[in-house]
């Protein structure tokens, strides 16, 4: 008989190794496997937390490391809670956030809708809508600024053939009510894939015996969309609004290779004035409270967020 | 409503985390309105309340 490979890694085990671990408890060799994880936690997320929040009651700034550093309390945050330009910054994030969920979660559903019904080719039609969210947001900034371009742009000329519009006649990142919108298209149609794939997931996982029971009550197809699909695809879908909310609050790079932040500040998000604040007027204590504003904000949304998702999922 | 004023007498989590949640949701619309600098003010606070207090809430009995 021959021994099985858990027993033959046993006995190759050193004596000496053997004895110390049979020394411990199993509560013991758990917390030698997980240490390494928690230190590494500790190290790279938990301390530059805790001494980003320390550095934000302090003038400190990081290109005059040797300047005393001073204890100023909360008036970083007085200044940033009271400034009418950073005030303008949290508009526009809010309003990339909300029109860039509502976009991506209406066009990513039925799109998911779609694929989710079996016709031939949804495989390949399946890998051609997923290819944006594969590129990097740099290339899709890029791409989109060529894209824009109001003399060669093929955006604006796509436009012009639907309005009758002289394509020259607007520029999308030029101008300050379009700019935002700009930015709004180019992050609907990179991430609206990832939306679908989750709702696809959503739709996947619905047994198709609840259809079945459904179509023997005779309930019409509008019925058992809103009563079936939508109820039981629910969860995903506010997973993936979860998931695209934190990226978007988060958003830079897309953003500063398309519009750089204007024309003015239209398009100048919380992210991006966070980072000239930090790298580029080098104001590291104001900035880090900046960042402490942040990072409570949308730490307390994914709180009731995650809440209401576990609610939805015992339903 | 009567529930929940003896749900909150009795610190049971579900009504101290629905206070903690319309908290947090105020400040946030307060952070990010464009009507009054004021409410932009006082939002960071009120969100940090909320959140500390959802903290601390999530572990009282159901």
């Amino acid at each position: 008989m021959t021994a099985s490979p858990i027993k033959m890694m046993a006995q190759k085990t050193p004596d000496g190794m053997a004895r110390t671990i049979k020394g411990l408890s199993d509560r013991a060799i758990a917390w030698i496997f997980v240490a390494p994880t928690i230190f590494l936690l500790l190290a790279v997320n938990i301390f530059p937390l805790i001494w980003t929040i320390r550095l934000s009651f302090t003038n400190f700034r990081v290109n005059r490391p040797n300047k005393d550093v001073e204890w100023v309390g909360l008036r970083n945050y007085e200044r940033i809670l009271n400034d009418p330009d950073i005030w303008n910054t949290m508009q526009a994030t809010a309003h990339f956030l909300l029109w860039t969920i509502v976009l991506q979660v209406l066009i990513g559903f039925t799109l998911a809708y779609l694929i989710n019904k079996k016709f031939k080719g949804n495989d390949l039609w399946t890998t051609i809508i997923v290819f944006p969210m594969m590129l990097s947001p740099a290339v899709v900034g890029n791409f989109w600024t060529f894209l824009y371009q109001p003399q060669i742009g093929l955006f604006n000329y796509v436009i012009a053939f639907f309005t009758g519009a002289d394509p020259a006649s607007f520029s999308m990142i030029g101008d300050v009510h379009l700019a935002p919108w700009a930015i709004i298209i180019a992050d609907t149609w990179m991430w609206t894939p990832f939306v679908m794939l989750i709702c696809l997931a959503g739709l996947r996982s619905i047994p198709d015996s609840i259809y079945e029971a459904a179509e023997c009550d005779r309930a019409s197809k509008w019925r058992q969309f809103w009563t079936i699909t939508v109820p039981m695809a629910l969860p995903f879908l506010m997973l993936a609004v979860l998931f695209r909310g934190i990226e978007n609050f988060k958003m830079f790079d897309l953003v500063v290779q398309l519009t750089g932040g204007g024309p003015g500040n239209t398009t100048t998000l919380t992210s991006i004035d966070l980072k000239r604040e930090a790298f580029e007027k080098w104001r590291t204590g104001y900035s880090s409270a900046y960042a402490v504003i942040l990072f409570v904000t949308v730490f307390g949304l994914a709180s009731i967020y995650v809440k209401a998702l576990n609610k939805v999922k015992e339903r | 409503m009567t529930n929940f004023i003896n749900g909150l007498l009795r610190l049971r989590r579900g009504p101290w985390e629905m206070v903690a949640s319309v908290l947090i949701a105020l400040g946030v619309i307060m952070l990010m309105q464009p009507v009054a600098i004021g409410l932009y003010s006082y939002s960071f606070i009120v969100t940090l309340v909320g959140t500390v207090m959802f903290i601390i809430v999530s572990h009282f009995p159901e």
